[in-house]
């Protein structure tokens, strides 16, 4: 029914079965566009955010997301910049997740705030000290590079591409990618940076205060560090998720390999740093100011230092080191597991530092505060997740996303 | 823009904890003044809004030893890091929708400005900032009695206490029909301090030593030289400030006799406490 | 965001932040203008063979 916008030479589900499964998960997708619309139009009163909890589940799913999408810049970066060509095989995908994050947080974010038709002032009145307006800009920046990476891809659909201009945007799209890419990598050194420094600079929350360089807390370069060194594991767990459910290899297993090596050494530096951050903010920054660590790890029913080690040590070191071996990174199943701790790692590390800063008390006589989420806004966190799928549904199904599926899936001669 | 006025007020706040008996009139009053909505539950203390809010503190003894003391809570109008004005909060909106005054200290809050991110709220360790969840309401007849001089916020933004802010536009406006300069101490008194009964709300501007508040607090204008980002560190062995340790310099200062409330005002760790007790602000350490 | 907000500051923060913010809109403007423009001439020269 669709086979003319199918992509040469590849093969495709049924239509009807396509189908099916994208009204599966729309089903879902549009349980979250209600919650979005309930939040709009009758305010944040319908989550279970507080005064104490103003920053929430959103703000974790926007760092979480970011973080993950990290991916994309930095793949970017060494398939453009550094020219590692093997990655050309993943990039197109790469920039795919990273699409789909960076809207996604674009969207968590026009339903977090409260007045969301005054979203703009943060552009139009922007406090340029403030970390949250180099959030919205690079973010927002970064936004449009990865639209502009996207849209070559998009150009590239069998049908798209038959019009001659489009297959001229396309190509000349490819040619200058490497300025676009190099745009990409700044922008996104200073948001996912700043992301950190939300919580670094808030020297108000000894939880969350660091000391740094200038204005930047460690917790900006962490941040930026973290995201380039989780970012390709998530790319390459969505890539083995996609491989799953289509039944295909789709990246061949010297690109999988690299990818993994490169985020393998990147998590080790990261967590050598972040123990090194870790160990001076509990023995040097927490204590010059009244606390001892175990203030933030005792005395509620939630945060203890299975946080801090689970964090650390088994989505940190655990990863990191399996990742880094040739042996376990080459083993299919080690790599996987390496590669789902590494992801939750990451949105553990982007948990505490949001929830966990709201919930440690500051004031002596203040009380920990604990919170669940409203089901709205589980709904509209579940929501990018279907948003997700459906688009890469779709961008697998109509575009050459992946340049080595005809070679390592060749479609049979028909017989008869 | 900052502006070194030597002329600037720095208006603040000193409570005696020792007379405030935890009775509440300041809380009502601060809502009665400021047009504060309600909501038909207010039994979930962490969604709504009390600008003044009155903690309660104990000594942590058993019977028959334990002692309590009620410590009430505006917002603490910091000059942050090195007194410079960038509050925490102050520092962290990105749309200028908090605003430092230097000409009076008071931390202000643009509602038309605000667009709701609670990022301040997250920065300030004393929770004095609170987010209209609701659209403002009052029981039917109850609008009749909100102030003219204060505008009602809508559902979205963040607000926090003003120092009643429209008290001292008013008493400007009086000074400048009498052709005054300035105005005198008790033209401009917040509604928290008129309404305690017991008179432990002292209001006015640190900067003037004919001020009453500057007496009682005598606050250092030096870095405290154990924190550099510590400015007006109070002289008064009896005054302390809530979280003074974290540098964000509030302009609200609470005194007591009893050392155990002292205590309470910073996080110590072993044995700090009593190091540190007896250090107070000096002017003659250079 | 302009120097036309009421609260633009002619100072080092805004000339760092803005100047790297419109510097690197200016690279995306302009990159994908090029792009554009030089599609719709490669269109214009085809002279009815497409190359590649």
């Amino acid at each position: 029914m669709d086979s003319a916008l199918i992509p040469e030479g590849a093969k495709r589900c049924s239509f009807p079965k396509f189908t099916i499964g994208i009204a599966i998960v729309g089903a879902v997708l549009l349980w979250g566009v209600f919650a979005m619309f309930l939040c709009w139009f009758k305010g944040l009163n319908q989550t279970n955010m507080n005064d104490y909890y103003g920053f929430a589940l959103w703000i974790w799913a926007d760092l979480a997301v970011i973080a993950v999408g990290g991916g994309a810049f930095f793949t970017g970066l060494l398939r453009y910049i550094f020219k590692i060509d093997e990655l050309k095989n993943i990039i197109n995908f790469a920039v795919i997740i990273g699409f789909i994050c960076y809207s996604s947080a674009l969207l968590i974010l026009a339903i977090d705030i409260g007045q969301p038709l005054r979203g703009w002032f943060i552009f139009w009145h922007a406090n340029v000290h403030s970390m949250l307006t180099e959030v919205a800009f690079c973010l927002s920046a970064y936004f449009a590079v990865l639209t502009i990476e996207f849209i070559p891809n998009i150009l590239e659909n069998r049908q798209v591409n038959k019009v001659p201009f489009f297959h001229h945007l396309a190509h000349n799209m490819h040619g200058v990618m490497a300025v676009f890419a190099a745009t990409g990598a700044f922008l996104s050194f200073f948001h996912q940076g700043s992301l950190g420094g939300v919580a670094g600079v808030m020297y108000g929350r000894p939880f969350a205060v660091r000391e740094g360089l200038l204005i930047w807390p460690w917790t900006f370069f962490l941040f930026t560090w973290s995201a380039a060194a989780f970012g390709p594991c998530f790319t390459l767990l969505v890539t083995r998720i996609t491989e799953a459910v289509t039944g295909k290899k789709l990246v061949k297993d010297n690109v999988i390999h690299l990818l993994a090596k490169i985020s393998g050494w990147m998590i080790v530096t990261y967590i050598i740093a972040k123990i090194i951050d870790t160990i001076y903010w509990a023995m040097v920054t927490a204590p010059s100011l009244g606390f001892t660590l175990s203030h933030f790890y005792s005395n509620n029913g939630f945060y203890g230092y299975w946080i801090l080690i689970a964090e650390i040590v088994v989505c940190g070191i655990v990863p990191g080191v399996l990742l880094v071996m040739k042996s376990t990174r080459e083993n299919p199943t080690l790599r996987l597991v390496a590669i789902i701790l590494g992801t939750i790692g990451v949105c553990l590390n982007r948990w505490v530092m949001v929830l966990q800063i709201m919930a440690v008390p500051v004031m002596s006589f203040d009380t920990w505060a604990l919170y669940f989420p409203s089901w709205q806004e589980i709904a509209t966190t579940i929501l990018p997740v279907a948003y997700g799928i459906i688009l890469i549904a779709v961008a697998y199904r109509y575009l050459p996303v992946f340049p080595q599926e005809q070679e390592l899936n060749p479609v049979e001669p028909v017989t008869e | 823009m900052k502006q070194e006025n030597n002329n600037a007020h720095k208006f603040g706040m000193v409570i005696d904890l020792d007379k405030c008996t935890g009775c509440g009139s300041c809380m009502v009053s601060c809502m009665s003044e400021n047009n504060v909505p309600f909501k038909e539950d207010e039994s979930n203390k962490k969604d709504s809004i009390t600008w003044m809010s009155v903690y309660k503190l104990t000594n942590g003894k058993s019977f028959p030893d334990t002692e309590i003391a009620y410590l009430p809570r505006p917002c603490q109008h910091c000059g942050g890091k090195g007194d410079h004005g960038h509050s925490p909060c102050v520092s962290v909106c990105p749309a200028v929708a908090t605003d430092y005054g230097y000409d009076t200290g008071i931390v202000s809050q643009i509602y038309t400005r605000c667009f709701g991110c609670r990022y301040c709220m997250g920065a300030c360790p004393y929770h004095a900032r609170y987010f209209n969840w609701w659209d403002p309401k009052w029981p039917e007849g109850m609008e009749n009695y909100l102030s003219p001089n204060v505008s009602p916020r809508m559902r979205g933004v963040v607000e926090k206490c003003s120092f009643c802010y429209h008290r001292y536009q008013a008493a400007r406006d009086v000074a400048y029909y009498e052709g005054r300069d300035d105005i005198e101490e008790h033209e401009y008194q917040t509604a928290c301090t008129t309404a305690c009964p017991s008179g432990a709300i002292v209001f006015g501007d640190l900067n003037n030593p004919a001020h009453k508040i500057h007496q009682i607090v005598k606050p250092d204008p030096h870095p405290d030289p154990r924190n550099k980002h510590v400015i007006g560190k109070s002289r008064n062995p009896k005054v302390f400030r809530l979280l003074e340790r974290l540098g964000t310099n509030p302009k609200v200062y609470y005194l007591s006799e009893r050392e155990w409330v002292r205590k309470q005002g910073d996080s110590y760790l072993d044995g700090e406490w009593d190091k540190i007790k007896n250090h107070h602000g000096t002017s003659s350490h250079g | 965001m302009f120097p036309f907000c009421f609260e633009w500051v002619w100072d080092i923060g805004h000339a760092i932040f803005f100047g790297g913010f419109w510097y690197a809109i200016s690279i995306l403007g302009a990159g994908m203008t090029f792009c554009i423009l030089k599609a719709a001439y490669d269109t214009m020269n085809d002279s009815g063979d497409s190359h590649h």
